[in-house]
């Protein structure tokens, strides 16, 4: 009900008003408007500024993983120590161990400092030598193993630092945290200082961390992302070969022949279901299903693959079917009406005309599947594995590891120079998601029609 | 021969197929003179899809079902007495495979052939030192009774591997020269290519129900395991979880389901607001640009793996807590929280919150706006009085969808909650969730006996039970708003 009898008083002040004249409510009320605007806009911004926080978190911490701290020396490969036969019979050279290795290259570093005219005052040579990362004795074998004709002879190796010493150089190890740490001493970075001005320690681009394997807790220096990189490279590719055919024949069939009965409701639920099925329970069915039952090795990228697949059909499954309804049904008609049968009409005409959608679906699942961790976890993925894994198709029952497990793996380490490792591998897993991504998008701009 | 060269064996049997099949639909069609019913081409399709379907499908369940039959049959080889105290039966059996492994390589090494394992021309009174040889490591020297398993597991295992390439290709062979001899001019080639090709769509369709009916499994025979071996009364309301592996373990669910729920509650609590005021702000005030631009950046979000947040709440949003807020409030000096967790999750959630409740919006009709702006209503006094009301039952489905997703996050929780289990209303403290429990169980070393490794199990079922639940009721409540509108 409305009270259109006006009060005395306000009938006697109101013509001195104009309409415009905003009075104390409408002011009110346009305030609380603005409120409310304000409102939406700081949520936009804290979204936003949330994501950039995330980013250049990961970025500030990980970028450093990508350089990494060298000593070059001149190491002389003495024949007395590496080959006392003097025959370089490789089996022999072989029987060397690593041991060996490790005084060749602090009598190198002994050398140079000596020919450079360093010395620290209270550092030995042992001391001197834990500069250098006991990773790099194995590599300097590795190197005259694949090629014992070099024993003899000096070369120029590039030898990795010590992580501590590389983390001096990241602004991770100061001289005040040195004092404290039993694993490094002042005396070292001031040596580590004096190698650089000499050039001989010098920070270079980090291939190894794109190639090499992972490394024991105490050479953060010397892991790599190498297993993990084909690890997930190899599970991808089951997941493509396995998922695509599957996801695009459920498709169609339910999109196009299906009737419409309680079998077919009860596949549409199923599917509506398993894409809401957290991760995890993906990965005990891995474990309880693949392993147990089956099976299946443990670790393996064959698990990891048919895991992942499971758990990207339903995505991939929505694509494909929203990129099937895209395709109007005059095409279908039209196949039909030339005398096509309603298969011949969906392969012939409707799949390729709807391929842009399922690729651009299918590569959007992919990049899902590809950050996915906690299922791997489940299935064993988490295991130290230092060896490669064979070519495929042998490849896909040997240990692997994941790009994401490894970030986990590195985040359950103590030494803080993991954290970074971390940050870079979380940042090589994310340039390959932006990349599949932009495929995605370029294909579905270039591609997709508009009916 | 290994599988894969199986495989390239039917698939060039296959494309022989359908050369041959074309090629006699041809010429039995010119030697007639009667036209073909289908075009040449689905003549030989027929036969090719003969030849390889049902070899592929007959290999696939042989890979599943020979090792199965080998496992039973070394399983009742392998006496109790033989099991180590303390062991189980699994390990034993994992080191018959190894040990069967490790003959393969054994005889590679010393270029021997078969006869050499029982003729005694290798000496295995050691089994353990001959393996050692060829790399593989046993934990002990294997008893007689493990050596003979393992070497009927070798020679079962080979059979099995002879028999399944002859069935595979036996088959492969006699459809594909069953369907060959069937051609004639007036086979309808079409229909019977088509309907062979719709039952395997229909055959791939069923994918989804076998994975669903996998994980039930899965998940309810294990945990019929775990209620033998623990009551189920104390799992469900005990509030001490303290596994041990000695035995003896107390495992109740509640400590576990209060810090899930808790962090939880924390990540609604700052995906809700946020995410609905982006929804309104994007639906209803923002300009287009801001729009393209704004809108993405936020599904970016969800684009992130979870593996990233966890990184980013372990390494930056937990010490930033800890050292600004928990130490000099004097709440506590852990930097993994339920706060951390729950703060990190939140950022994660708000796409699902706002890109959801802005098609809910977006559906609300427009002369609805229009009927409150000619009564004089400001555009917020529109969205709360009006739209928010409309659209609040798809908001709410949303709101549970998100908390669905909330409660089965396992990597934020696995880094930034920590992994003490205690019922706690400080939200500077560490504690745990299932999701975490699960990991923590079932990584490592699995031994499927005991039931601190099944708890996880059960602690899945219950998981699956709980966001299901949520879906089911999510996806109602939104199906039912949106028919409200239609």
């Amino acid at each position: 009900m409305i009270d259109i009898t006006v009060p005395a008083d306000r009938a006697t002040v109101a013509p001195s008003k104009s309409i415009l004249t905003v009075d104390a409510r409408t002011r009110q009320r346009h305030a609380a408007e603005a409120r409310f605007r304000l409102m939406g806009k700081i949520a936009v911004a804290i979204s936003v500024l949330a994501l950039v926080g995330l980013l250049t978190s990961i970025l500030s911490n990980g970028l450093s993983s990508f350089r990494q701290t060298y000593i070059t020396l001149n190491v002389y490969l003495d024949p007395a120590k590496l080959d006392k036969q003097g025959n370089r019979d490789p089996e022999a050279v072989a029987k060397v161990t690593t041991f060996s290795y490790a005084p060749l290259i602090e009598k190198a570093l002994t050398d140079a400092m000596v020919a450079k005219g360093i010395a620290i005052e209270g550092l030995n040579a042992k001391g001197a030598s834990e500069l250098i990362s006991k990773e790099a004795p194995a590599n300097l074998r590795r190197y005259v193993l694949s090629d014992p004709s070099v024993i003899g002879e000096t070369v120029s190796f590039d030898l990795l630092a010590s992580g501590r010493i590389d983390g001096y150089y990241k602004g991770r190890v100061t001289m005040e945290s040195a004092e404290l740490d039993r694993n490094i001493s002042p005396e070292q970075l001031m040596l580590a200082d004096e190698l650089k001005q000499a050039g001989i320690l010098t920070t270079k681009f980090n291939w190894d961390f794109f190639t090499a394997p992972d490394s024991s807790d105490t050479r953060p220096e010397a892991s790599g992302l190498g297993v993990a990189i084909l690890g997930s490279a190899y599970m991808m590719l089951i997941v493509l070969v396995l998922s695509l055919p599957l996801g695009v024949a459920a498709s169609i069939y339910l999109e196009e022949f299906a009737p419409q009965n309680r079998f077919t409701d009860l596949i549409e639920v199923n599917i509506a279901n398993l894409a809401a099925v957290p991760s995890i329970v993906f990965g005990i069915l891995g474990l309880a299903v693949f392993i147990n039952f089956v099976g299946l090795p443990q670790s393996a990228p064959i698990v990891g693959g048919l895991v992942l697949t499971l758990m990207t059909l339903p995505t991939i499954i929505i694509a494909t079917r929203a990129a099937l309804k895209a395709v109007p049904p005059s095409i279908r008609d039209a196949a039909l009406g030339v005398g096509a049968s309603k298969m011949q009409s969906v392969f012939h005409h409707v799949l390729p005309l709807a391929m842009p959608g399922i690729l651009t679906g299918t590569i959007i699942g992919l990049a899902q599947a590809l950050g996915e961790t906690a299922p791997l976890l489940l299935i064993g993925m988490v295991a130290f594995v230092r060896e490669y894994p064979a070519g495929p198709p042998e490849g896909f029952f040997d240990p692997a590891s994941a790009l994401p497990v490894q970030v986990y793996n590195w985040t359950q380490r103590g030494d803080p120079a993991f954290v970074e490792r971390a940050s870079g591998a979380i940042i090589v897993l994310l340039v390959f998601l932006v990349a599949m991504n932009l495929i995605a998008i370029i294909l579905r701009r270039r591609f997709e029609r508009r009916w | 021969m290994s599988v894969s060269i199986i495989i390239l064996v039917v698939l060039a049997l296959s494309a022989l197929g359908y050369f041959l099949g074309r090629r006699r639909a041809l010429s039995l069609a010119a030697e007639s003179g009667r036209k073909l019913h289908s075009l040449p081409g689905y003549y030989g399709q027929t036969v090719a899809l003969f030849a390889a379907v049902p070899a592929f499908l007959l290999m696939i369940a042989w890979l599943f079902v020979q090792p199965m039959i080998i496992d039973a049959r070394v399983d009742s080889m392998i006496p109790d007495s033989v099991i180590p105290e303390g062991g189980a039966r699994s390990l034993v059996i994992s080191d018959v495979r190894r040990i069967a492994g490790g003959l393969d390589a054994v005889l590679a090494r010393n270029s021997l052939d078969e006869g050499a394992l029982t003729d005694g021309r290798v000496d295995f009174s050691t089994v353990r030192d001959r393996l050692a040889e060829v790399g593989i490591a046993l934990g002990n020297d294997a008893p007689t009774e493990v050596f003979e398993a393992a070497k009927v597991y070798r020679q079962g295992a080979k059979i099995g591997t002879l028999a399944m390439t002859l069935a595979v290709l036996v088959l492969s062979v006699g459809l594909g020269a069953w369907s060959f001899t069937r051609i004639r001019p007036d086979m309808r080639a079409r229909n019977v290519s088509e309907a062979f090709i719709k039952s395997l769509l229909i055959g791939s369709s069923t994918i989804a129900i076998l994975t669903t009916v996998g994980i039930v499994a899965s998940l309810v025979f294990e945990s019929i395991n775990f209620f033998r071996m623990y009551p189920a009364s104390e799992f469900f309301f005990s509030t001490v979880w303290n596994p041990q592996f000695r035995g003896g373990s107390e495992l109740g669910i509640l400590p576990l389901l209060w810090g899930t729920l808790y962090v939880s509650f924390v990540a609604l609590l700052v995906a809700v607001p946020i995410g609905l005021l982006i929804a309104i702000y994007l639906s209803e005030y923002a300009s287009k640009p801001l729009r393209s631009v704004a809108k993405p950046a936020i599904e970016v979000l969800a684009g992130i793996p979870t593996i990233v947040y966890g990184l980013f709440a372990l390494i930056t949003v937990g010490p930033f807590l800890r050292d600004w807020f928990a130490q000099p409030l004097g709440l506590g000096n852990s930097s993994s929280s339920v706060l951390t967790a729950g703060l990190v999750m939140g950022i994660m959630i708000i796409p699902f919150v706002s890109s959801l409740s802005d098609d809910i919006m977006n559906a609300v009709p427009q002369s609805l706006r229009d009927g409150s702006y000619g009564l004089g209503a400001t555009q917020s006094e529109t969205i709360k009085k009006v739209i928010l009301p409309a659209a609040l039952p798809g908001i709410v489905g949303a709101v549970l969808l998100a908390a669905s997703r909330a409660i089965g996050e396992t990597m934020i929780v696995v880094l930034g909650a920590g992994a003490a289990a205690k019922l706690d209303l400080n939200p500077f403290e560490a504690m745990t969730t299932v999701t975490v429990k699960i990991v923590s169980q079932l990584t490592g070393d699995t031994e499927f006996a005991s039931p601190e490794t099944l708890v996880a199990f059960a602690l899945g079922l219950t998981l699956f039970v709980f966001t299901l639940g949520l879906n089911v009721l999510a996806l109602y409540i939104v199906r039912k708003y949106r028919e409200q509108y239609e």
